[in-house]
């Protein structure tokens, strides 16, 4: 079954909806969602940048002869991007604890004592 | 001794990242063990960067290439042609130029926390994250590969957040790591979404091969602006500067200095996609007048806003972000006639390229200073503070040299840079040059504000003491450069700040020829 | 000789030191014209204002960092309340400023392709 453009159709959803979560919720949890629903999104969209259609895993051990390969290089910049993101997913949460032990409130509505 | 210069670039990375990871386990020996290795760490890294800087300024800034893990970086496919597919750190004036600034601001950084940070605990980590920050900067100016890029930027955000938000016991660190965090964490998966793309449009994550193999099809403009917007947050133009003043705010003195560095990088990212990847395949006068226009924005809301600030640290980064617009309007200028490249254009780049070093060298100087008269004082509000230059007549003479040089007062380095900056924007359009003049005065009124807040007044009790030699002696040192570059800045613009521009302004076809021209 | 030049002007720090200098002579040798024999400490020395007594210099009298452009702010209180208003400290609207920013770059790089 040919799925066509429907993986880049998906990541654009997934990004849409990350930046509407950012920008609409209040609470500082929801936000960090809504940055991994962003960092979910440009990770699928790398991933299937390199998708060939009928395409076998790009190992050489035991391939299939005449078979195509997807390409293996999106799937590394993939891999480092799901660790950089856990780096700062991690940092994230944890100012937020921070924050929730200092002002005793989450919303992001506020937590604004730096402004102007 | 060739050896050594031939690895540089490879070892301006590969040192810092040791020291980050070994100042844990060297930690454990002891502070004397820690200190001495940081500062080893410190001074073998300004070493390699000068080592760099000569070697590439005496071949009068061509680039020359390192490949990572191998000879040649091409494979040879069947049918004959060779794509370079290894990760490349390719330097040339500019990148050897960005390495010098990051050298010096992460040496006095450095050497001044020494003395800062000397009663407190978690040093350990507090250096740790300083030489991962350190070691993703110049990643991020070395490098010739545009996920590599997007790799150190983010290992930069997250060091530097990591120090942002390094006080936890202050209730307004965290909020500011916070905010910085997502910020930073947006704008690189922005970035990561332009490099995406790129790839699956050219196949290939070289900036070289880009730059060679980009027609100006729709992609590639949605790319520019994803990678316009997402570099422009982390450098702080307005009006994505808000973050700024909450992060350079919060941030330990020393490390605020180290910050500003990480938005020159940024900025130097951003004109390295500019003018090498992109050059002239997309409408350089469009792109150049946003960037002008982002320019005005950032240097006129910088210096209104710093008037009004309280806080002696959110001031002065008021001030760190009126400053990058100079930058941006020199660079812009450059950009916007660089079909035509007149004469002035090349004028302009020389003067936003030489502010980066000036601008560097002088906030450095104004936020150890400021680090010192928090500590003296133990108030950052400038409404408390007052007559400190009865008692600290030191640091009032270096916080005036800082504080003048910025405002480009003759004769010191700001007055240079910004000279060339009036000039050379005043024949582009003649409103571009009135706003960065009256934004320079404005900017000398702002610093009149502090210094008479704080130094000025009568002598009170209870006056805090000099501050001791291991703090004096980077800003010293910082004020130094300051006076050297400013009484002779024909010899540096000549030496260090030609090539740079030179390497932006007409070097696209030589950063492209070393990788696809040989082999 | 070291200075530098844009393309229609130049700048050269050393003569510039060396006539700033030069200055500070001048004015130390008028200054060197003046009376010399003056008593300290006496009315001859008492700043004169109008011939109202002036207060002691202390502490109480320093104007502090607040009030010292009060004027200048006053003066530029509509700009100031406008763009201190769009500094909210919410992060929600750094990230809209973001992603406006972003579709205005967008819409001027493909009207003008």
């Amino acid at each position: 079954m040919n799925i066509g453009n429907l993986p880049f159709v998906v990541a654009a959803l997934l990004v849409a909806f990350g930046i509407y979560t950012f920008l609409y919720k209040r609470n500082l949890i929801k936000l960090v969602i809504g940055v991994s629903l962003v960092e979910t999104g440009v990770n699928l969209f790398l991933v299937a940048l390199g998708y060939r259609t009928a395409g076998i895993a790009p190992i050489y051990t035991f391939a299939p002869a005449a078979k195509q390969m997807v390409l293996p290089t999106p799937q590394a910049l993939t891999l480092t991007s799901i660790v950089i993101g856990l780096a700062t997913t991690a940092l994230l949460l944890s100012f937020a604890v921070f924050i929730h032990r200092h002002y005793g409130t989450l919303d992001v509505r506020k937590v604004k004592e730096l402004r102007g | 001794m060739t050896a050594l210069t031939q690895h540089a670039p490879v070892l301006l990375i590969a040192i810092p990242l040791l020291g980050a990871f070994g100042v844990p386990l060297i930690g454990k020996l002891g502070r004397g063990a820690r200190n001495t290795f940081v500062g080893l760490i410190a001074l073998l890294t300004a070493a390699f960067a000068g080592l760099l800087a000569a070697s590439v300024f005496g071949a009068a800034g061509a680039p020359s290439l390192y490949v990572l893990g191998g000879n040649g970086f091409g494979v040879p496919l069947p049918s004959g042609m060779s794509i370079p597919i290894r990760i490349i750190l390719e330097t040339d004036g500019m990148s050897a130029f960005m390495a010098l600034i990051t050298a010096l601001i992460t040496l006095t950084g450095a050497f001044f926390s020494f003395s800062y940070w000397k009663d407190r605990s978690g040093g350990t980590l507090y250096y740790s994250l300083l030489m991962l920050l350190t070691a993703g900067i110049f990643g991020m100016e070395l490098t010739g590969d545009m996920f590599n890029f997007f790799v150190f930027l983010e290992v930069t955000s997250i060091a530097a957040c990591g120090l942002i938000g390094f006080r936890v016991w202050l209730k307004t660190s965290q909020e500011a790591g916070f905010k910085v965090m997502a910020l930073y964490t947006l704008s690189g998966l922005f970035v990561l979404l332009a490099v995406g793309l790129l790839y699956g449009q050219y196949g290939g994550l070289n900036i070289a091969y880009l730059a060679s193999a980009l027609t100006g099809s729709t992609i590639d403009v949605v790319a520019l602006g994803l990678l316009l917007a997402g570099l422009a947050l982390k450098a702080g133009a307005v009006p994505l500067h808000m973050w700024a003043p909450d992060a350079y705010g919060e941030a330990p003195a020393p490390m605020s200095a180290v910050l500003v560095a990480n938005s020159q990088a940024s900025l130097y990212g951003l004109f390295r996609i500019l003018f090498t990847l992109f050059g002239l395949t997309i409408s350089v006068a469009a792109l150049g007048w946003i960037l002008i226009v982002l320019a005005l924005l950032t240097i006129f809301v910088g210096v209104t806003m710093a008037l009004i600030q309280n806080d002696i640290k959110r001031l002065i980064a008021y001030g760190a972000v009126s400053q990058i617009g100079y930058m941006l309007l020199g660079v812009g200028v450059g950009l916007a006639v660089s079909v035509a490249k007149p004469d002035y254009g090349f004028v302009a780049m020389q003067g936003g390229i030489f502010h980066m070093f000036n601008d560097a060298a002088c906030i450095g100087l104004l936020f150890l200073a400021s680090g010192v008269i928090v500590r003296a004082t133990g108030t950052r509000d400038l409404n408390q503070m007052g007559g400190l230059a009865h008692s600290m007549k030191w640091t009032s003479v270096l916080f005036l040299i800082g504080a003048f040089a910025l405002a480009g007062v003759p004769p010191f380095n700001g007055f240079a840079s910004k000279f060339l900056i009036y000039e050379a924007s005043f024949k582009l359009s003649p409103f571009l040059a009135v706003v960065a003049v009256l934004s320079s005065i404005l900017l000398l009124a702002v610093f009149v504000k502090v210094f008479q807040a704080a130094f000025l007044g009568a002598r009170r009790d209870g006056l805090p003491a000099e501050v001791p030699i291991g703090m004096m002696v980077p800003m010293v040192a910082l004020a130094l450069v300051v006076i050297v570059f400013g009484l002779f800045p024909g010899f540096f613009v000549d030496k260090i700040v030609t090539p740079a521009a030179n390497a932006l302004w007409y070097g696209r076809d030589a950063y492209i020829g070393l990788v696809l021209g040989g082999g | 000789m070291n200075g530098i030049s844009s393309g229609f002007g130049a700048w050269n720090p050393i003569a510039w030191a060396l006539l700033f200098i030069g200055i500070l002579v001048v004015g130390f040798v008028v200054r060197s014209f003046g009376k010399k024999d003056y008593k300290r400490g006496t009315g001859q020395t008492k700043v004169f204002l109008s011939g109202n007594e002036e207060p002691e210099a202390s502490a109480a009298l320093h104007v502090r960092g607040r009030h010292l452009y009060w004027g200048m702010v006053e003066g530029l209180s509509g700009y100031y309340r406008r763009v201190q208003a769009l500094h909210t400290g919410i992060l929600s609207d750094y990230a809209a400023w973001f992603v406006g920013v972003l579709a205005v770059v967008f819409v001027i790089l493909v009207l003008v392709r």
